[in-house]
């Protein structure tokens, strides 16, 4: 019942409040206030009357957004103009390789050459590079080795044009967001204001960063979604289709970039299921209405985005088909796929011999070869013999020679295959261990036993002797390189080999532990192929490997990724941003530069912006409870509160929980975190702040009669503006270089600025 | 008062048979035999310890939770008379005839047998039906994970005791009649409990938040009355505040408070903590620093302790060898004398302060105080060498400048011996530098560095000594570069050979030091928070989503010679009915939720009140107790699952009085008497099931009899579990 009667009202009331903008708003409450009363009553009385509600929205937003149209778009105008030019101010500086530019610049020229390689997030943001790289007449031959790295005569201007322009699109897109939650002019134009004076939002959009399009992905979903949101009284329009279907596409656009999309995705997800649950109580509408707004929400925002990011995928992997660095973390199968790599069109003998020379990949995604080196296990961890791992790219510790239980070299003509059932040696190439197998705990998986290299020139014990055993096959039948998953079982013990994904520590060189698992259920992490093969005595056969199907690379790059993500954990003597720090701007990074002589570039927040956007947060939280604990209670409020305690409520909502689900999910991430992952929930922060802010300027007349009410608010807005223009006038060589004595030293151009200890310039 | 005495004198009493019932059989099952076996089984051995040190009221820290808990612990212990004179050092130990036992296992074992009446009441209070409660209670009765946790020396069965009378008290206190004052006793029990729980382990916390959010949505009902004036609102609210925030939040505190009075000896785990907080424990450092002048001055004596921990504490150390003229990858060093922190006591790590501007090394009398802002030098006792530092790249940290005691080799390298005193914590202590209290940087003069642990350990030249390097960029909050004063005295002589025998011989003078309890607490809680132990696999850890289906058990205990054995196995037909009723109440809960939305009301709305206010507590119970630690980055063990499991067992019994009654409602009339047997003759079926699995898992549930090697093999339900069998 509630929910019936506020529609009505925000309606009319954002009416009024979208003509107040740009006047006093003192002179048009006596004209409209009894309008919008009228209203009220006259709606109250069609609740269930969904029609007249839907004819009366789009027409008063219609008549509304004619008087605002002009001073707002000349006010977007110029937020477009500041915001354009302060991110394309000086972009070509420092003509050196900054920061995470080595990776992705990289990247970037990895698509123009066309060659694979291996990263953790999806491809989108890095095609994106490279076609902006392609366009602006980069060939992709700078190697981008490592920050500091000169760029020459490279043109690498466009790759970072590319990324300063959607970051440009970051506050106008707040401002467009904004207005939409508030119908007001002001929180919008604070909300852009503080975008686009903040140092840190300026640093990340310059370079060839996947952040600004990331960012830029999720800023129009969210316009997107808002926009939609206000369609409701025209259902099935046009316009709602296109809202809805731009969500649908920039959903996919943000996932496409790096995973952390994903959140954007949970914020459209529920403000989705909350809108059908709207739907679902409005009993106007048939079940069967219900079913065609869901279906089409089904397939704007599940199915077509899930359609795009594929497409994105199936780009990616028809583009990049020449071997390069990052096949080792894929599958024999896949790795068939590239040109110059082994595989392609390979040519070895067809079943394994004893005596052959191979290499052994485990069956698990990214399980990496059996692998062995010159190193012990440590004191402590099990028994003190040759480590004996898994690894993920190609070596020649990979290899191991295949012998039966007693070796008679004297083997004349060809060699015996090794069937399902032969019990196997299998010797290290390059130490000329044994693969070995005891009683003693494996160094991570407790459960497990410890796999070792033992033995001398092919001289071992018993406990080197593995079965094989072809999985699905039967006694007597041959291993057929690349095709067949066969296992090891340890003779002795009865145990599988067995690769669990864990890291082992340094000591181990951070490659992949290997155990003998005594639980014998037929797992990928117990299967294992064999992926080359050499043996002299034997032809040569090409092979053709089962091609994997596009579904199939699909799960497994995605495994791969996720794997990557989660082992890139924190090294033991690095420095780690924990989330807390980001809000306070406790630490920047450093895009270039350390020393007095350098240029230098340091990533931070402007503090005035990013204090501002801190005590928003509860003074946001502290409102919506006051304004919550009235409503509960029943105290009558006048209309002008109750608007603002929706606006508060609904818009600020909206706001919060996207801050939230950007910003509270990394204090359970294990992986290493930085600063700059903070500049998501930051974007949502500072809407937020132009929404609050605005509203408690609004509010003085609780506190102030009319004329002094007016004269405050717009003194603190002037206050507001002029503080975050000043501060950005101070921490503007942050974004922009500076050069010179570092700032805790006399005679440095940022000398008195040094506002936190932990600062770095 | 006459007629009160012609009144016969009248006892009335109710007594619920049935809970009194169920009552005599937990503690049948939890507490016979309860000293079998005689030997220290699992985790006993790692709380075992604690007790012992409880008993000796030597310090120490577990940073696996909060005191309570192990004070429960040591108390059954002190009731027993343990003395604390047994090396808990493994699995299976026999323990002497001089330890009780039984009186080490009772608390724990008597919380667990509590658990089953509270489970009861529990029921009750969520306004379901004795029978109802009576299932609830049996499935807790015959769980035998919940045995098996409860008969030892461990800590589950406390925790799942309180977070039970938690709920149980506070529901007591919402369901009584707004109009009896009696009611906030209930709520003051529950606030209690609540502290309990989160004293006992942190994983209470779970529980306590969701009874605040249920309390919360309770509160804010009450606030939207709009039939009970303001006043009386405001009062509730504040009642509800002070019982369920700002109680359990003291006494918290108050654990600790406990705790840290009670354990008053210096013991294994003082060097983690500050210096100030070694000095207020006997023994110990305290030992030593007992009667040191306060104030550091020129001329002083002085040991300098890194504030940093880790990786291990100690003190800035110089000795007779200078840096290697070239390292190993051909950097080149100064070849001055060696500077390094070094984790044990050496007559070494004495270092005197000097007036820049004077030649004597003794204290002036009166004492001249050394001040915040104060330049100094740092002259090493036993070789004289000055602290220095200037631009030559550290050994291990190169982007750093090295440190060393100052060698003239006429290369046109001068000293640079001048260190500014900066006392960071000046505000809360004071501008003079004071042994042990202040916390001090010592910044280099000529080049603003700042004298600083870089934790890593030096090469074998270095003797694997940690690295003591002066950093120009440095993190602001870093303890790193924070020094105290540990061991000081005024130095007296004036000459060499004097002063070396003055700094080999012991430090007393008699002064008594104290920091207060809030400064103890705060580091203490800290350090508890962010000790961080190697976290590595155990044989038996187990991932969180192995415990819905029970993969995984765990091995407390193997007799010595034979296959007796105790394992941590639940009961695989009630975690099934437990799952089960999980899943139901979800499907149930949405069907519900999407027709009531469209206006079909299923059930009354005092039933769907009933019906969401037990979702709220058990599903809600389960998820917040289960969902967090997929979150975690810790070992992780199947007795985690336990509380959450807990709350699946008041579920079932719910649920299925519910579908009794309100879903078979819909059938056909003569059908409906039909379905309604055929549920309760199911139910007996699978409660008779659960009472023979019960049977059944018993032997390896309290260690007896002994079975067979295939009759263990019988008992292994699932290929995951590890049952032992001991080769003969």
């Amino acid at each position: 019942m509630a929910k019936a009667e506020c529609t009505p009202k925000w309606n009319t009331l954002a009416l009024r409040n979208r003509k107040t903008c740009p006047t006093p708003e003192k002179s048009f409450q006596t004209t409209f206030t009894p309008v919008s009363k009228d209203k009220n009553s006259q709606t109250a009385g069609h609740l269930a009357g969904g029609d007249t509600q839907s004819s009366n929205g789009p027409s008063g937003q219609f008549l509304a957004r004619e008087s605002i149209e002009s001073p707002s778009k000349v006010l977007l105008m110029l937020v477009a103009g500041l915001s354009f030019s302060t991110r394309l101010y000086k972009i070509t500086e420092p003509p050196h390789v900054c920061w995470d530019e080595t990776h992705f610049g990289k990247m970037g020229s990895y698509y123009i050459n066309r060659t694979f390689f291996f990263d953790v997030h999806p491809p989108l943001g890095k095609m994106l590079i490279g076609l902006a790289g392609y366009m602006s007449g980069y060939d992709g031959t700078f190697p981008f080795i490592k920050p500091g790295d000169k760029y020459e005569n490279q043109n690498y201007w466009g790759m970072r044009g590319f990324c300063a322009t959607l970051g440009s699109f970051l506050p106008i897109f707040a401002y467009l967001i904004v207005l939409e939650l508030s119908n007001s002019c002001t929180a919008a134009i604070i909300a852009a204001t503080l975008l686009i004076f903040d140092t840190g939002c300026i640093t990340i959009s310059q370079y060839i960063l996947l952040d600004p399009i990331l960012m830029f992905f999720i800023m129009a979903a969210v316009l997107s979604m808002v926009k939609f949101n206000q369609q409701r009284y025209r259902s099935f329009s046009a316009s709602w289709w296109l809202w809805l279907v731009l969500t649908g596409i920039n959903l996919a656009g943000a996932l496409g970039v790096k995973f952390v999309g994903l959140f954007v995705i949970i914020l459209v997800g529920l403000n989705t299921i909350w809108d059908l649950w709207r739907l679902l109580g409005d009993m106007s509408l048939s079940l069967v209405d219900i079913a065609k707004h869901f279906l089409a929400r089904a397939f704007a925002l599940i199915l077509l985005p899930l359609i795009l990011y594929v497409t994105i995928f199936a780009v990616h992997f028809v583009v990049l088909n020449k071997s390069g660095p990052g096949d080792g973390f894929f599958s024999s199968a896949f790795q068939s796929r590239l040109i110059g790599n082994n595989l392609h069109n390979a040519s070895m003998p067809e079943y394994l011999a004893f005596g052959s020379t191979v290499t052994i990949k485990n069956l698990r995604i990214a399980g990496g070869y059996l692998h062995s080196h010159w190193h012990l296990y440590p004191e402590g961890v099990g028994a003190r013999q040759q480590q004996v791992t898994a690894y993920l790219h190609k070596d020649y510790n990979n290899l191991w020679v295949v012998h039966r239980q007693q070796d008679n070299n004297s083997q004349s003509g060809n060699p015996d295959l090794v069937r399902h059932g032969d019990i196997v040696r299998l010797e290290h190439k390059e130490t000329t261990r044994n693969l070995h197998s005891h009683l003693h705990e494996a160094p991570l998986t407790k459960k497990h036993f410890q796999v070792t290299g033992y033995g001398i020139n092919g001289t071992g014990d018993a406990n080197d002797l593995w079965q094989v055993e072809v999985c699905g096959g039967q006694k007597g039948d041959p291993v057929k390189v690349l095709r067949s998953k066969v296992r090891f079982l340890h003779r002795a013990t009865g145990c599988a080999l067995y690769s669990s994904g864990k890291t082992l520590p340094k000591w181990g060189w951070e490659q992949i532990e290997v155990t003998c698992s005594p639980y014998l259920k037929e797992t990928p992490s117990s299967q294992w192929n064999i992926e080359d093969h050499i043996n002299p005595k034997l032809p040569n056969i090409s092979l053709s490997v089962l091609k994997p199907n596009f579904l199939e690379i699909l799960l497994e790059s995605h495994i791969v990724m996720f794997r990557g993500n989660s082992g890139l954990k924190p090294k033991d003597n690095e420095m780690n941003s924990k989330p807390w720090h980001w809000p306070i701007n406790y630490q920047g990074l450093r895009f270039s530069g350390v020393n007095a002589t350098e240029y230098r570039v340091y990533l931070l927040g402007n503090p005035v912006v990013w204090w501002i956007n801190l005590a928003s947060l509860g003074l946001y939280l502290t409102m919506v409870a006051v304004a919550s604990i009235a409503t509960q209670r029943g105290f009558s409020l006048g209309q002008q509160r109750i608007e603002h305690s929706l606006v508060l409520v609904r818009g600020g909502g909206l706001l919060m929980l996207g801050w939230l689900l950007h910003y509270a999910p990394f204090f359970t991430m294990g992986r290493i975190l930085y600063f700059h992952h903070y500049f998501p929930a930051m974007l949502f922060s500072s809407m937020l702040t132009g929404l609050t802010l605005d509203i408690l300027f609004r509010s003085a007349d609780l506190l102030l009669h009319p004329p002094y009410s007016y004269w405050f608010q717009r003194a603190g807005q002037l206050l507001l503006l002029f503080s975050i223009l000043y501060s950005f006038y101070l921490f503007h060589p942050l974004s922009y270089g500076m050069t010179g004595p570092l700032a805790h030293e006399p005679g440095s151009a940022m000398a008195d600025l040094k506002w936190m200890d932990s600062w770095e310039f | 008062g006459w007629e009160m005495l012609q009144l016969p004198l009248v006892v009335t009493a109710q007594v619920d048979l049935l809970l009194v019932l169920v009552s005599l059989l937990a503690f049948w099952t939890r507490l016979s035999h309860l000293s079998y076996p005689n030997a220290v089984v699992f985790d006993e051995v790692y709380y075992g310890q604690f007790v012992s040190l409880y008993m000796k009221r030597v310090f120490f820290i577990d940073d696996s939770g909060p005191p309570l808990g192990h004070m429960i612990l040591a108390f059954g212990a002190y009731l027993g008379g343990f003395d604390g004179n047994f090396v808990w050092n493994r699995i299976g130990a026999e323990y002497p005839s001089t330890v009780n036992v039984w009186s080490l296992r009772l608390l724990p074992a008597l919380c667990g047998a509590l658990c089953v009446p509270l489970g009861y009441l529990l029921t009750l209070e969520l306004k379901f039906s004795h029978l109802s409660a009576l299932g609830a209670a049996v499935l807790l009765l015959l769980e035998n994970s919940l045995i098996v946790q409860s008969r030892f020396m461990l800590l589950e069965s406390v925790l799942i005791f309180f977070v039970l009378l938690a709920f149980f008290s506070y529901l007591r206190f919402h369901n009584a009649p707004s109009s009896s004052w009696s009611r906030y006793n209930w709520l003051i029990l529950s606030g209690v409990s609540c502290g309990a729980a989160v004293g006992v382990k942190y994983m209470g916390l779970f529980s306590y938040l969701l009874l605040l959010v249920v309390a919360s949505l309770h509160t804010w009902k009450l606030i939207g009355d709009k039939t009970i004036s303001h006043m009386n609102v405001c009062v509730q609210s504040v009642h509800r505040v002070l019982c369920l925030v700002v109680v359990p939040v003291l006494l918290y505190v108050f654990w600790f408070y406990v705790h840290l009075s009670f354990l008053n000896r210096s013991g294994p785990h003082d060097q983690l903590m500050s210096s100030a907080f070694q000095a207020s424990l006997q023994g110990g450092l305290s030992r030593i620093t007992r009667g040191q002048p306060l104030e550091v001055a020129y001329g002083s004596q002085v040991t300098l302790r890194s504030s940093v921990s880790q990786p291990i504490p100690c003190w800035l150390h110089s000795h007779k060898v200078n840096y290697p003229i070239r390292y190993d990858n051909g950097r080149g060093s100064s070849h001055q004398q060696q500077v390094t922190c070094y984790p044990f006591k050496d007559v070494n790590n004495w270092w005197i302060i000097k007036d820049p501007g004077r030649q004597q090394l003794v204290v002036d009398t009166p004492p001249r105080p050394v001040r915040h802002g104060d330049v100094i030098q740092l002259v090493h006792g036993m070789t004289s060498r000055f602290l220095n530092s200037h631009d030559v790249a550290a050994p291990m940290s190169p982007h750093t400048q090295e440190v060393s005691g100052y060698i003239d080799f006429n290369v046109s390298m001068p000293a640079q011996n001048l260190w500014r005193v900066d006392i960071s914590n000046r505000e809360a202590e004071s501008e003079v530098w004071k042994t042990i209290l202040s916390e001090v940087r010592l910044i280099h003069v000529n080049t603003s560095a700042v004298l600083k642990l870089s934790g890593v350990s030096l090469p074998d030249w270095g003797f694997r000594q940690l690295e003591v390097v002066a950093d120009k960029l440095f993190k602001a909050h870093s303890s790193s570069l924070e020094w105290t004063v540990e061991e000081h005295r005024y130095g007296t002589s004036q000459e060499q050979k004097e002063r070396e025998a003055e700094l080999h011989s012991p430090t007393h003078i008699d002064v008594d030091r104290k920091i207060s309890f809030w400064a103890k607490f705060v580091e203490l809680q800290w350090k508890m928070l962010t000790v961080k132990q190697e976290e590595s696999e155990h044989k038996y850890s187990s991932s969180p989503l192995e415990w819905i289906t029970m993969e995984t058990n765990i091995a407390y205990w193997l007799h010595s010679s034979t296959n007796a054995q105790i394992h941590l196995i639940g009961n695989p037909v009630s975690w099934g009915v437990a799952n089960l009723s999980l899943l139901a109440y979800q499907l149930l809960a949405v069907v519900y939720l999407l027709r009531r939305r469209r206006g079909l009301k299923d059930v009354p709305d005092g039933v769907w009140d009933q019906f969401v206010c037990l979702g709220c507590v058990c599903v809600g119970g389960w998820l917040v107790n289960f969902v967090p630690f997929l979150l975690m980055d810790k070992t992780l063990f199947l007795y985690h699952y336990l509380p959450a499991l807990c709350y699946l067992y008041l579920l079932s019994p719910a649920l299925l009085e519910h579908a009794h009654t309100h879903l078979l409602r819909y059938a056909h009339q003569l059908q409906h008497v039909t379905h309604q047997r055929a549920l309760c003759v199911g139910a007996l079926a699978v409660l008779l099931s659960i009472f023979l699995t019960y049977r059944t898992f018993c032997p390896l549930t309290y260690g007896s009899p002994e079975l067979s090697a295939h009759q263990l093999q019988g008992l292994k339900w699932r290929d995951t579990w590890d049952i032992l069998y001991r080769r003969r």
